[in-house]
């Protein structure tokens, strides 16, 4: 049995929190150089050259990419030969998150009730952390603020079995056109396909994570996303919905087995900001 | 093609001369609302009682920046959804409201008052939140401090950049600029 100390863990995503939000990943910012490359219209052009400064400046001056440091969304792979000591995971990652979100003047975003009072925590926890558990001695920690006004443009349909290929394509293609400019375009677009109602959100949400310029593995699948890609880019909303060739930079699904009666399809859908990083531990 | 360089806050003579699709580059004083702000504001109007900013001319930003850094006028500070805001926008509009910025989609309603009153609704990029901060130069909150990221500031400007999506004629830059390049 390996022995890790929680403050371990609170280190580790302390960093995290910071790093993830000043410093967008190589994959995204690669895809935003290219559809440069690849844009028409020249306002979205501008759209994208101001994108890419932005990105610039975050890293150069440690300032926020987006002023909406998001919701502390964690997928943690837990190796089962691995003791924590010294507090629950749970609280373990809280205190990180706190003391990244304090030391690096990122904004708190959550709201203690949803509904009546809503005020503010003031330490944006808590987060929401799924953890699986795994073979071996290493913990997993994939970490992404996740913003709330791409957040808001999610959807999830029980698609019948028979809606097919045509009714996963539809769903997601018209979802997208409504949300228009509201998620920051250009966009990627998570979805999940098959199991529960719970469990393909969360899979829309861990497509996510996977960085962009990784197709699906299975080559139906990875055919099937680069078709929806194409289709969105064809709407012509264009970074930002000023209009033009680049709606959204990526489409990653992420399937799970279904239930005979059933074909769940769900869509969460992140800005350019699309932040996210993991470290093993 | 170039922006233009408008002063904040703004005649009604501006406001006509802009068109969907304009970039522009503006200067002065703006002060920035979001959701909890415009519902307290709205609040005032309804009861008759005085607002804590005059609205005459005004643009209002829908931003909740980062706590700025040591050294900094303020942190990220890119435009919010603007939606959320469509409740309030008319009765912001009419109390002399002349422009909003922000990011996304406006209702019909919204959108009737700009024409009703002669307003404009801007975009500024979203998720630009480092860029936009180079562009303010001064922050300081006037009103609200209880509401943390959502406390309404005055915010000087320099050379902000935002594009007109909406303009007093009707003009709507999501719908022209879309049809424009799709297949």
């Amino acid at each position: 049995m390996r022995e890790l100390a929680a403050s371990t863990i609170s280190e580790n995503v302390a960093e995290m929190c910071q790093e993830a939000n000043f410093y967008l990943g190589e994959d995204v910012f690669d895809a935003l150089k290219k559809s440069l490359e690849t844009e028409e219209s020249p306002t979205g052009k501008e759209v994208l050259k101001q994108l890419i400064e932005n990105v610039e400046i975050a890293r150069s001056e440690q300032i926020p990419i987006c002023q909406d440091t998001g919701f502390a969304v964690f997928f943690v792979e837990w190796g089962q030969e691995v003791h924590l000591t010294g507090s629950t995971l749970e609280e373990a990652m809280h205190a990180g998150v706190r003391k990244g979100y304090e030391e690096g003047y990122l904004r708190k975003s959550i709201v203690d009730d949803p509904l009546y009072e809503r005020k503010n925590t003031g330490d944006n926890t808590p987060a929401v952390i799924y953890t699986d558990i795994v073979p071996g001695d290493k913990v997993k920690i994939a970490f992404a603020p996740k913003g709330g006004g791409s957040e808001n443009m999610s959807a999830i349909k029980m698609l019948k079995p028979s809606d097919g290929e045509e009714g996963v394509v539809d769903f997601v293609v018209n979802h997208v056109k409504a949300a228009g400019p509201n998620p920051c375009p250009p966009i990627v677009v998570g979805i999940g396909i098959g199991g529960t109602f719970d469990k393909v959100a969360v899979n829309a949400k861990k497509a996510l994570f996977r960085k962009l310029g990784e197709p699906h593995p299975d080559e139906t699948f990875a055919a099937l996303e680069k078709k929806i890609l194409d289709k969105i880019n064809d709407l012509g909303v264009g970074p930002q919905g000023f209009g033009g060739r680049t709606f959204a930079l990526a489409v990653h699904i992420e399937t799970f087995p279904s239930h005979i009666a059933s074909m769940a399809a769900a869509v969460n859908i992140n800005c350019h900001a699309c932040r996210h990083l993991e470290r093993t531990i | 093609m170039e922006p233009k360089r408008i002063e904040a806050p703004l005649t009604d003579e501006v406001v006509m001369s802009l068109k969907a699709g304009d970039n522009v580059l503006i200067n002065g004083v703006i002060y920035t609302a979001r959701d909890a702000a415009h519902k307290k504001l709205v609040e005032l109007m309804d009861k008759g009682e005085p607002l804590p900013i005059d609205l005459q001319g005004q643009f209002i930003y829908y931003v909740g920046p980062t706590p700025e850094k040591p050294g900094n006028a303020i942190g990220s500070a890119g435009p919010t959804t603007s939606g959320r805001m469509d409740a309030y926008t008319p009765k912001m509009l009419e109390q002399g409201m002349k422009a909003c910025i922000g990011k996304g989609l406006r209702n019909q309603t919204v959108r009737d008052a700009l024409i009703k009153y002669k307003g404009l609704y801007l975009a500024a990029v979203g998720g630009a939140g480092a860029l936009l901060s180079k562009r303010i130069t001064k922050s300081e909150v006037v009103a609200y401090p209880e509401l943390g990221p959502e406390a309404i500031r005055r915010l000087e400007v320099k050379d902000f950049p935002a594009t007109v999506i909406n303009d007093a004629y009707g003009n709507d830059l999501y719908v022209e600029g879309a049809k424009e390049y799709a297949r």
